[in-house]
């Protein structure tokens, strides 16, 4: 096959650059979706990689691409790395999947990890956070928090990812406040924020008091400040500046841990192709302080079903639940395999509107 | 006491150097940006210029210097000649996207087919989509006259719209287990737009964009439609003695664009990028505009263009993870060029004196 030999030629012609490089030092990479200085997701894996600097001091180089544009471009910023002697290379979005495989397949001795995708080979693997356990906690509290009993969702891409966000908080919000209703606008974009504060603002503009982002910068946050009576929670980062109010709490995704771990196992020559999928229990999910601005017995019930995920008693999708069309999805007591979560592409039941086709 | 003069004639002499000096300028100012961020200045422009062209991994860099000059020449060579006759196209963005879907669509509906004219129906469906997305303004300016600057730049808009809803719905990958995005071009092969040669970076938009450099430049320099579009530019008056028709000249112009645009959109979702996705799109149709500038609306000027801007690119990027040069100091840069080409374009058209101070 035309294609295969085309790979291989490449794979072989820069292998042996690759292999003339060999140095002591580890050097681990990082591509970035948006700037470090975005305040949410990017500031997070920017964090995880100073971690990584600072555990292994002299041991380790890393480096770094911010705003790398999804695509053909994020392939060259990958090549790039391995041909300057990246042992392991960690790119940070979705978006990158594709071209994580295509680099991967050209320097089979250089490690790949890729977020929140699910292509994996052996030489690539995935890792993400159950970020929905974090949505559960959030969801009790906007729905406890709520006057108007409107949430507005700044949406980014209809992936599963942010569905799973969506029906998370949705089903917590609902438990404490059967009035409430959600509003979902969808941005199309990781980290903008112009089209963040717009979000904000015309969701606020519809009433909605509480705002809860899957986008990356702190703009919904400035907008709900500037509304004054609207809570917002932070995302992928603590978001303290904006604490303790209008964010009163936060999702804070905690990548240093399993970085460290992962550059330790390049090191040691451990490393091995794994699809991890860590939450709360293992600390890559983390609650933010949750400000006084929430009354202390619903921060206690929100610290409460914290610990319940965190001891593995709780999972926030446990039925009885049907699909937004009425069809039934999980039976009383019965939980989501992590299969369907995964590909979730449906919306649960008093959910209005349609996720974007 | 200086005073700018009104050359009688535009220069000549500075037409020409203009570009060189905003390349020198930019140097000098990026250098001492550089500098401030506390990064050696002779090093990091070392690096945006030298590293891809003649460092280590030349290898890997000058095939992608191709790759991505490829898309920003094929849309500024087609930009040019409407910007020339006074016919602004800001949207080829939008018309780079539609040509994408378009060109990727026409490939899917015959997936997993395997045949020869595959891929030339995906070229003929690109350039249609381009073509169709740039009638919309020629259309509304020949007919009722609007402002083609507004109208193409907002569609962009539309055309992104438009992309999220494919990649979500009517291009989706049913393998991709729900997440956004087409199937990868790359891996159907009587679709794929793959290297010519391996590891060259010579696909098919390279060749075209190759194609339309000489062909702008026959048509500038050789044909009457070429002296038209030229004369409207130059001397609106003089044109419509000479019997140019304007509608005529603005769907030409505007259509041709977009379809070069829309060409470049297909040949790059079916090589480098493979997928119809919602970030698809990363500005290639706005940079065109600086490019088409830069090189100075001539063919081979926007050859020149496009291997420079590709240039900082990539270069930018190996400064990015060799010194840690923020992203922004890069973009900051690339922003210095246009305006230094701006600022000394000045002297094309003027020259500075001094001025004799007055004795009252």
């Amino acid at each position: 096959m035309k294609f295969t030999t085309l790979l291989t030629s490449a794979a072989m012609a820069l292998g042996l650059a690759t292999g003339a490089m060999a140095e002591d030092k580890t050097k681990v990479g990082f591509v970035y979706v948006g700037p470090v200085g975005d305040g949410g997701w990017t500031y997070e894996h920017n964090k995880g990689r100073l971690a990584v600097e600072e555990h292994f001091g002299d041991k380790v180089e890393t480096v770094f691409v911010e705003s790398v544009p999804e695509g053909p471009d994020a392939e060259r910023v990958m090549t790039q790395m391995a041909l300057e002697g990246a042992d392991l290379i960690f790119t940070t979005s979705f978006g990158y999947m594709d071209p994580t495989i295509n680099v991967a397949k050209k320097f089979p001795d250089v490690k790949f990890e890729h977020a929140t995708g699910y292509k994996t080979a052996d030489n690539v693997s995935v890792y993400s956070a159950r970020f929905y356990e974090g949505r559960a906690v959030q969801g009790h509290i906007a729905g406890n928090m709520t006057k108007s009993n409107i949430i507005g969702y700044i949406g980014s891409y209809p992936i599963p990812e942010v569905i799973r966000g969506i029906n998370s908080a949705y089903i917590h919000a609902k438990k404490v406040n059967p009035d409430v209703e959600f509003k979902i606008v969808w941005a199309y974009t990781w980290f903008d924020p112009a089209k963040e504060a717009d979000a904000a603002t015309v969701l606020i503009e519809q009433g909605a008091d509480v705002i809860l982002q899957h986008t990356d910068s702190t703009a919904p946050q400035a907008a709900a400040q500037e509304a004054g009576n609207v809570v917002t929670f932070g995302q992928a980062s603590d978001m303290s500046e904006y604490a303790p109010f209008p964010r009163v709490s936060s999702i804070i995704d905690d990548w240093a841990p399993y970085y460290i771990a992962r550059t330790q196992a390049v090191m040691d020559g451990t490393w091995e192709s794994a699809n991890t999928w860590d939450g709360i229990r293992e600390g890559m999910v983390a609650i933010g302080e949750i400000t006084d601005a929430v009354p202390a017995d619903v921060k206690e019930e929100a610290l409460a079903l914290k610990a319940a995920m965190a001891a593995g008693e709780y999972h926030p999708f446990t039925g009885p639940i049907k699909k937004q069309d009425g069809s039934d999805w999980l039976a009383e007591g019965e939980t989501a395999d992590d299969g369907t979560l995964a590909g979730m592409n449906f919306y649960v039941e008093g959910l209005e509107g349609e996720i974007p086709q | 006491m200086i005073v700018l003069e009104k050359r009688p004639q535009p220069s000549k002499a500075w037409s020409y150097a203009t570009p060189v000096v905003a390349v020198l300028a930019t140097m000098v100012f990026g250098g001492i940006l550089f500098a401030i961020l506390g990064k050696n200045p002779v090093e990091a422009i070392g690096t945006i210029f030298w590293e891809p062209l003649f460092g280590e991994f030349a290898f890997y860099y000058r095939p992608q210097l191709l790759v991505k000059g490829a898309p920003l020449v094929l849309i500024a060579i087609g930009l040019s000649l409407g910007f020339r006759a006074g016919i602004w196209n800001i949207g080829a963005e939008g018309q780079y996207i539609m040509g994408a879907i378009f060109g990727a669509a026409a490939g899917l509906a015959f997936y997993p087919l395997d045949a020869f004219y595959i891929f030339p129906i995906m070229v003929i469906a690109g350039a249609f989509g381009g073509w169709l997305w740039a009638m919309i303004p020629a259309f509304l300016k020949v007919r009722f006259g609007t402002n083609e600057i507004l109208v193409s730049l907002m569609l962009v808009y539309v055309a992104e719209q438009m992309l999220a809803s494919v990649s979500l719905g009517l291009l989706k990958n049913p393998e991709g287990f729900g997440f956004p995005g087409s199937r990868n071009l790359q891996s159907y092969e009587s679709a794929h737009n793959a290297e010519l040669i391996a590891g060259s970076g010579m696909h098919w938009g390279v060749v075209t964009a190759l194609i339309a450099v000489i062909f702008a430049y026959v048509l500038l320099n050789r044909h009457m439609l070429g002296f038209h579009i030229r004369l409207t530019g130059e001397a609106p008056r003089a044109a419509k003695f000479a019997g140019v028709n304007p509608a005529r000249l603005i769907l030409f112009c505007l259509g041709l664009s977009g379809a070069l645009a829309g060409l470049a959109g297909m040949f790059e979702v079916s090589g480098p990028s493979g997928v119809v996705s919602i970030d698809f799109n990363v500005g290639y149709g706005f940079t065109a505009i600086i490019v088409a500038f830069l090189g100075r609306l001539h063919p081979v000027g926007i050859l020149l263009a496009g291997g420079l801007m590709a240039l900082t690119y990539i270069g930018g990027e190996i400064a990015q993870s060799q010194l840690g040069l923020p992203a922004a100091a890069i973009q900051v840069f690339q922003g210095m060029l246009l305006f230094f080409l701006l600022a000394f374009d000045l002297l094309t058209n003027y020259r500075i004196r001094a001025a004799r101070s007055e004795v009252a």
